[in-house]
């Protein structure tokens, strides 16, 4: 049952109305950011305030949810944000990513590829892909309209000249369409090919900034390169630990205090699924 | 010579109930460096942002004949195409070389900023680019990769004429480049803008307080009070032989060596 002290899901049908108008907005101009009116949410910023608006204003009793950080289901963060929506929303839960319709995330896209229908939340620090750049806002704005991005480059150039290659290896700023700059939120570069011509929604919501932008289904995003250093994703020598993935993201852990290191899948979800699917192949020969 | 490069016609522009230039109108021709001298306040900078298209004057017109898309209105543009402009057919040098630069990047980046700017996208080439520039600015090379923060006063200018030179531009507009500058690295500054003017066969609009500067560079010379033109002709003819009496009272009031 949800709580019945506040309105479904939490925020006010006004607000949820002015949230969605903003989506729609969004929706039809791929990585424009739509400024919105952001609500105090109970949570503090910069732990998913922009995103657990953008879920409140999509979510519906049929949905289902799942919430990662940093691709686990069960930090604090994720756990605290899908028992608020459990409570306030009264929708189902799950941590697989196949069951989900929506799926809030902080810093990485599921392994698992996403399926039409669905929609990916993602939480945004820092919308502005040119902040760190250009600190007026008056004028990224300018250069947004005139799609004038040589600083971005500028700053990949430096990257090169600095440390031999193109260092960034997380909100690595893509091009949306052909035509928009849009940081990709601190997802890991590994993750920006997934983002190409996927077919679920990504929404994108910053809620100490007030902006929301959009990916629709099967758009063209393209990470920003040199002809001569084109756009490439970490590689691991080692396997997950765990389930023996080279596919996915890896996680660092150093073990004992000897330095000894381990590498393990980030998507727990993805690693416990085919943890599972080995366990049952070896039971069954 | 078939047009102009530049023409103005009655450019004028107020702030509030002052006015910092009235009247004013020229024609710059392909080829060729303008001066325009006056005491400071006496509306030159004001001028010159009126002519680059960074302030709207109140009334006039500038022109400019452009290569790509033949005579344009500069202050009729839209916006997007007077930036394009102003990244590719123009270079603007400013004073202060830090309002010019990106101080948080390395030279290389600077002078490579336009040509990514325009759509180049292969590093090597870039970087062979901006070594060329450098060079042409009389930079040691193993600066290629030190910021800006890190070079003297004369240095920065330098690059920062690299940097606008770049695109190779037709129209280059400067504002006091020497300015600041202790008297040796003004000289070699010259010599350099010198050699560049004649090899690009650059035209240029020159803004300085320093008539020493306008006789070394300049052509054609216009000189302002509070404002208005008081006297314009060839840069000899009318330091050799000042008509109007503040040109007089400027010329009289260069200290002797």
């Amino acid at each position: 049952m949800p709580d019945g002290a506040y309105n479904y899901a939490y925020l006010d049908e006004q607000t949820k109305r002015m949230i969605r108008r903003a989506i729609l907005k969004a929706v039809a101009v791929p990585g424009y950011q739509v400024p919105f009116g952001g609500r105090e949410m109970p949570l503090p910023y910069g732990w998913g305030t922009g995103g657990i608006q953008v879920t409140a204003a999509i979510i519906g009793r049929d949905d289902t949810l799942k919430v990662i950080d940093q691709g686990a289901d069960d930090t604090t963060n994720a756990v605290s944000i899908r028992r608020f929506f459990a409570r306030v929303a009264d929708v189902a839960t799950t941590t697989r990513t196949e069951e989900a319709t929506v799926i809030q995330t902080r810093h990485r896209v599921p392994e698992t590829p996403l399926k039409e229908g669905q929609i990916l939340v993602f939480q945004v620090p820092i919308p502005e892909p040119l902040r760190m750049l250009e600190p007026r806002e008056t004028e990224t704005r300018t250069l947004h309209a005139l799609s004038e991005y040589g600083v971005m480059q500028v700053s990949l150039y430096e990257s090169i000249a600095r440390h031999g290659r193109i260092a960034k290896t997380y909100n690595y700023p893509v091009l949306v369409n052909g035509r928009y700059m849009m940081s990709p939120s601190p997802i890991p570069k590994f993750d920006n090919p997934k983002l190409d011509r996927n077919p679920a929604l990504q929404l994108y919501g910053a809620g100490r900034e007030k902006r929301i932008y959009a990916v629709p289904p099967y758009t063209p995003v393209k990470s920003l390169d040199f002809d001569d250093h084109p756009f490439e994703i970490e590689r691991w020598t080692e396997c997950c630990a765990l389930c023996g993935s080279r596919e996915s993201f890896l996680d660092e852990m150093i073990v004992d205090d000897e330095g000894k290191r381990l590498y393990v899948c980030s998507d727990t979800d993805y690693c416990q699924e085919r943890q599972g699917a080995q366990a049952q192949g070896k039971e069954a020969p | 010579m078939s047009a102009p490069l530049l023409s103005a016609r009655g450019v004028t522009k107020r702030f509030g109930e002052r006015i910092a230039c009235r009247d004013v109108s020229f024609e710059l021709w392909p080829g060729e460096v303008l001066g325009i001298v006056g005491e400071s306040g006496s509306g030159k900078t004001t001028l010159l942002n009126c002519l680059a298209g960074r302030l709207t004057p109140d009334g006039g017109t500038v022109t400019y004949e452009s290569a790509a898309a033949g005579t344009v209105d500069v202050h009729g543009l839209s916006e997007a195409r007077r930036r394009l402009l102003a990244r590719t057919e123009w270079g603007f040098v400013n004073q202060d070389a830090r309002e010019g630069l990106r101080m948080g990047v390395s030279a290389g980046a600077n002078i490579g900023e336009r040509l990514m700017a325009i759509g180049a996208r292969h590093y090597g080439t870039i970087r062979q680019t901006s070594c060329d520039w450098l060079a042409r600015v009389e930079i040691d090379l193993d600066r290629l990769d030190d910021r800006p923060t890190t070079y003297s006063g004369g240095m920065r200018q330098r690059l920062q004429i690299a940097r606008n030179l770049v695109s190779e531009p037709r129209l280059v507009f400067m504002d006091e480049p020497t300015g600041g500058l202790d008297v040796s690295v003004q000289a070699r500054l010259l010599d350099l803008l010198r050699g560049l003017v004649d090899r690009f066969h650059l035209s240029a609009v020159l803004v300085t307080h320093d008539l020493g500067v306008a006789r070394l560079l300049t052509h054609r010379l216009m000189v302002m009070q509070g404002g208005k033109v008081v006297e314009d002709g060839l840069t000899d003819q009318v330091l050799d032989d000042p008509q109007h009496a503040y040109t007089q009272m400027l010329v009289a009031s260069i200290l002797p060596v």
